[in-house]
């Protein structure tokens, strides 16, 4: 700890702090451009510039580091002169474009001029023009307006692992660009948009759409992956316009993937809005009262073992927790989350979450990844993994077929035999491990699904035992799934034996007549064919055709809903806006639909249903913390498969129904992953 | 006057040979292992003693800045950087070394290595310096040859590697943390201070870089005593240096002499006087393009060296003293080495980057005299806006031109702006 005084107050802080982090501290406003808390130091902007008592110069207080006796001044007149001349260099080359600028009103520079600049402008002088550069599908670029912080280089080269940012030319010459201009091709690219203090990137897809001040927002829970990152939706009158990151520490810090940010103008198409059914073969409107009908008939046929229902990968544990009463009280219960075909049960907790928590990649020394591809499974998790490999040099091997995580690891190769060696610590890697304090491994969606999950699920668990990953106050072992509902569903113990073959193979046989396919969109469902469908979803997507009967359900902008997360911490998403015409919240469906058919479920409000659920599962109850689970035995003892890892992702820009139906996303997969669209997209 | 016994670069016109046998004709490598077995603290003591002061423009004392480097490494080596990247107009100093005397520099990189411990030096020249690099190469490979540099160097058994650098012509190049960004392959762009090279150098290593004189006088001073250096000059300003006289003299020329030596004296026993005589002087920049400028009144008394020269607002700098008579356009003068500047700047930091242009552009302007009044102050002011608040010196050193300029020519601008006024008008009532 040091000891400094900033402006009269003194105040101790950490040492290794920064003078603007000390100030930050005791409460006193630095303006700053360049600097930001989670990128490298620059210093170039200047305007952060503060006096320091003995020191001949003004110093910049993002670089200086705290010491112990250190005298700050932040108001003095010398500063004060200093700041308006910064401004005033700032902006005799930045366009007076505000009206029609996307950053205005959320604008650093503006915020500032106001703040510490001068009154009135004295150059005479021609502005700068800069020409416009391309950056991809999702930034939209006016390089006159830049004040060249370097914030997105620093953003490129430290957190999105993707150097392609760069300064060319110098003075003022100098522009930001690309290497060869070509669209900066990182899963986070989205945040250099936030990261811009000025407006020289902008969103390109919500260009000129609305003004910040236009916008109602509501801080949520993002489902595109199974993080659970935190975003805020901002919505202006029945459209979530955009969405932005929230900060969170444990999860996202302030980041999040291009899919969680910009597949939201999925939310407007391909929706279900009113209920179908088929009626001769076809596909027809209906009332909610006739779509309940057909189905309380078919159901009335039906022996109740008959009955099994599908959870998709975007659900709200209420719904799912609603679901499966609904169907118990009919008399069934197979009910079944796991799509993919994961090998993970639901009988311990800890065999399936996320053990060491995501913060615990910061303090892990050691990573085995088992088939997981988690640049494209969790970009935001990956990037995160990446700056603790790089600012630590830790040993991360990986497992799997040959793919760019975008920092450095060590290819074990692509054979599950190879956990077998490990264990037996026949292999190299089994000295790191053994070396290691904190070491963790992820097993990816690629392991588990596999017909032999089950036993590397126990090679895993064998390591963990064997190579200390479990401690006192670590855990290492870590499944990541890539599904926000599925750790909410298997928490709910959503499985039957035999997993979603044996629903599929059951159809075949005629052992089960009536699927209830809430929003499972991401596997085959032709199996389904023979079966009535009743599919509850918010998207035209996989599941409708198949369908029987549609039940026009929400998003998850839409709706209130509890979302467990990998570790197992449940956070709960807000309604932003209404669902489309007749779509209603998803356990008001439910809800409705048991009534017409005489079972009416216990609770009418979302109260009651969370009170119900909390009772039933109380592990829900525990809003925003982060579980601990007791280490016990999992898994099969089973031969292994000869063959390598399929990942399971292909195109991260297409992964859930409001994602495949977002224009953004769709040209964004073809300009990201080399397809012919590029072109057309690159000059239109 | 310097006697010729005192001077150092005996070989600066290049009248002799510059391979190893004609240098060690004129006393290089003399001795080099006895110097190097005194041991490091004598080294840097000796240094001390003799009062050096960087040559590169800043003055800092060059034994006191040896002695910042770890004594003991922490497991990162040291090394030591020539600043060969002879940049600033009007000098040309470092460039006749190399050319001339390339075994002193070798030699010097030798022993000042060894008194800092580092195990390699780089010499970053100037990328127009194409010619100097091949000598200083021929020069570097000799002494290898010869066993002077590389393992077990002169038989120490110091081992001892140097590096050329080829630069890419840019100015700001010169500047020593971006010198060493470009050494280390990136773009030359200065870092923040701190941390500081002898801290946190090239490739993250402790790192000390000097000029090519500094290290170049380093093997002389060391064989004659730190005492005979310091004996020369006034006190504070020891020792022998190198100027660069160019401009409206009779012969421009580089010469070595003693420090504090009166500036009329320098140009006129040297340079051959002014054109026209010395009363047809108008002004002298007397440190290289970045320091202020000085009218004849300060000329006829001033004494070159670092502390008179900054007593009378101006420096020493690389001592490129840049002469003009009364037939210069001192504003289109000045106004060239904003766009020097302005062309320059890395771009790096706001003021520097947005500011030289800004003064370039008025400057432009001030030249015909297309402004108005207040705009002079308006300059000044943009000058003092830039000094002091940028990552490096840089932009001091493009405010700090106009405001010589405007501290004793400032009548000559507004007399233009008046007069461009009056055309104007005379052109409309025309």
């Amino acid at each position: 700890m040091v000891k400094l005084t900033i402006d009269g107050t003194e105040i101790e802080v950490d040492t290794g702090s920064t003078v603007i982090q000390a100030a930050e501290q005791a409460g006193i406003e630095i303006p700053r451009f360049c600097y930001h808390e989670r990128l490298s130091i620059a210093g170039n902007c200047r305007m952060c510039l503060v006096e320091m008592e003995k020191a001949p110069k003004l110093v910049a207080s993002c670089a200086m580091p705290a010491s112990e006796g250190m005298v700050i001044h932040t108001n003095s007149e010398k500063v004060k002169k200093a700041r308006e001349g910064v401004m005033e260099f700032l902006l005799i080359n930045h366009p007076l474009d505000c009206p029609v600028c996307d950053q205005g009103g959320e604008c650093d520079l503006q915020d500032q001029s106001v703040a510490y600049g001068g009154g009135s402008k004295r150059t005479t002088e021609e502005r700068r023009i800069v020409s416009e550069k391309f950056m991809g599908p999702l930034i939209k670029t006016t390089m006159t307006r830049c004040i060249h912080c370097t914030r997105c280089v620093r953003f490129a080269d430290e957190i999105a692992g993707v150097p392609e940012l760069g300064a060319i030319g110098r003075g003022e010459g100098m522009q930001i660009t690309t290497y060869n201009e070509k669209e900066f091709k990182s899963e986070m690219s989205g945040n250099i948009v936030d990261l811009c203090p000025v407006g020289a990137l902008t969103s390109r897809p919500y260009a000129f759409k609305a003004r910040p001040w236009e916008l109602t927002s509501t801080e949520t829970i993002d489902i595109h992956d199974a993080l659970g990152a935190n975003i805020r939706a901002d919505a202006r009158g029945r459209e979530v316009m955009r969405i932005l990151p929230r900060l969170n520490d444990d999860i996202n810090s302030e980041w999040i993937d291009d899919k969680s940010r910009h597949a939201v103008d999925g939310l407007t198409k391909n929706r279900l809005d009113r209920p179908y059914a088929r009626i001769k073969g076809k596909l027809t409107e209906v009332t909610w009262q006739q779509a309940f009908d057909i189905i309380a008939a078919k159901i009335k046929k039906t022996d109740g073992s008959k009955i099994a229902a599908l959870t998709g990968d975007l659900n709200d544990a209420e719904s799912m927790y609603a679901l499966k009463k609904l169907i118990a009280s009919l008399g069934s219960d197979k009910i079944e989350c796991r799509q993919d075909g994961s090998a993970v049960e639901s009988s311990s907790r800890v065999s399936y979450l996320f053990n060491s928590a995501i913060s615990g990649v910061d303090e892990t020394d050691a990573v085995l990844l088992i088939g997981s591809d988690l640049r494209r499974e969790a970009a935001v998790l990956n990037s995160r993994l990446r700056q603790n490999s790089v600012n630590r040099r830790m040993n991360i091997a990986y497992m799997g077929p040959k793919i760019d995580l975008t920092y450095r690891v060590t290819e074990l190769g692509d054979d599950a035999h190879i956990l077998q060696d490990i264990l037996e610590g026949k292999h190299e890697f089994s000295k790191v491990l053994k070396k290691a304090e904190k070491p963790m491994l992820i097993l990816g969606r690629s392991a588990l699904s596999r017909s032999d999950g089950g036993a590397i699920l126990k090679l895993a668990h064998d390591i963990a035992d064997k190579y200390g990953f479990i401690l006192e106050d670590w855990n290492g072992f870590n499944v990541l799934h890539t599904a926000a509902a599925r750790v909410g569903g298997l928490d709910l113990d959503l499985t039957v034996s035999g997993g979603i073959e044996s629903i599929f193979a059951g159809v075949k046989k005629g052992d089960i007549e009536i699927v209830f396919n809430m929003g499972a969109d991401e596997t085959d469902l032709s199996a389904l064919s023979g079966a009535f469908v009743i599919y509850q979803g918010s998207h035209g997507d996989e599941g409708v055709r198949y369908a029987d009967v549609i039940l026009p359900g929400t998003a998850y902008t839409e709706k209130s809903g509890l979302y467990v997360n990998i570790e197992g911490r449940v956070q709960r998403a807000e309604r932003s806006i209404f669902g489309p015409g007749d779509a209603r919240e998803d356990w008001t469906i439910l809800r409705a639909l048991s009534d017409a058919l005489g079972k009416t479920l216990e609770f009418d409000t979302l109260g009651e249903l969370r009170a119900a659920l909390y009772k039933e599962y109380p592990a829900f109850a525990a809003l925003d913390e982060l579980p601990s689970e007791k280490w016990c035995d999992f898994g099969v003892n089973a031969a292994l498969l000869k063959e390598g890892f399929i990942l399971p992702i292909t195109d991260f820009y297409q992964t859930s129904p409001i994602a495949r139906a977002s224009s953004v996303m769709q040209e964004c997969s073809g300009i990201m992953y080399d397809s012919p669209l590029k072109e057309e997209a690159a000059h239109g | 006057m310097l006697a010729d016994k005192d001077r150092i670069f005996t070989n600066l016109y290049g009248f002799e040979g510059t391979d190893l046998k004609s240098s060690k004709k004129r006393g290089d490598w003399k001795n080099t292992k006895k110097l190097l077995e005194n041991g490091k603290d004598w080294i840097v003591d000796e240094m001390k003693t003799s009062g050096l002061r960087g040559r590169g423009g800043a003055g800092f004392p060059t034994g006191l800045k040896w002695s910042f480097m770890p004594k003991e490494s922490d497991g990162r080596p040291s090394y030591l950087v020539v600043n060969a990247d002879e940049g600033e107009p009007g000098t040309c100093k470092d460039r006749e070394i190399m050319r001339h005397d390339p075994h002193k520099l070798v030699e010097g990189c030798l022993i000042a290595g060894f008194a800092m411990n580092a195990i390699a030096a780089y010499i970053y020249i100037r990328g127009e310096f194409a010619e100097e690099a091949k000598v200083m190469q021929a020069a570097i490979d000799e002494a290898y040859k010869a066993g002077l540099i590389g393992k077990d160097s002169c038989g120490t058994g110091y081992n001892f590697d140097i590096y050329i650098h080829r630069g890419a012509g840019a100015y700001i190049c010169g500047e020593e943390t971006a010198l060493i960004e470009s050494i280390e392959g990136k773009k030359g762009q200065p870092r923040l201070k701190p941390p500081f090279p002898a801290n946190v150098g090239v490739f993250g290593c402790p790192t000390t870089v000097n000029n090519v004189e500094s290290i170049a006088v380093v093997p002389e001073v060391l064989r004659r005593g730190g005492s005979w250096f310091a004996a020369l000059g006034r006190e504070n300003n020891t020792g022998t240096k190198l100027f660069c006289i160019s401009g409206h003299v009779n012969n421009p020329c580089n010469v070595e002499e003693e420090m504090g030596i009166p500036l009329k004296d320098l140009i006129e026993k040297h340079a051959g006087g002014v054109i026209g005589g010395w009363d047809n002087l108008l002004a002298i920049i007397p440190g290289g393009s970045s320091v202020h400028m000085i009218p004849k009144s300060i000329c006829d008394t001033v004494l070159m060296d670092f502390d008179s020269l900054r007593a009378e607002g101006t420096g020493l700098g690389t001592a490129a003293v840049i002469v003009m008579d009364k037939s210069t356009d001192i504003v289109a003068a000045i106004a060239r080495l904003s766009a020097f500047y302005k062309h320059e700047s890395c771009g790096q930091c706001t003021p520097c980057r947005e500011g030289t242009g800004w003064m370039w552009r008025m400057m432009e302007r001030l030249v015909s005299g297309d402004a108005e009044l207040e705009e002079v102050d308006m300059l000044l002011d943009v000058t003092k806006q830039i000094e002091g608040h940028t990552i490096c010196a840089l932009g001091d050193a493009a405010a700090w031109p106009i405001q010589g300029l405007l501290r004793h020519f400032r009548p000559e601008v507004e007399r233009r702006i008046e007069e461009f006024k009056k055309s104007k008008l005379n052109v409309k009532l025309g």
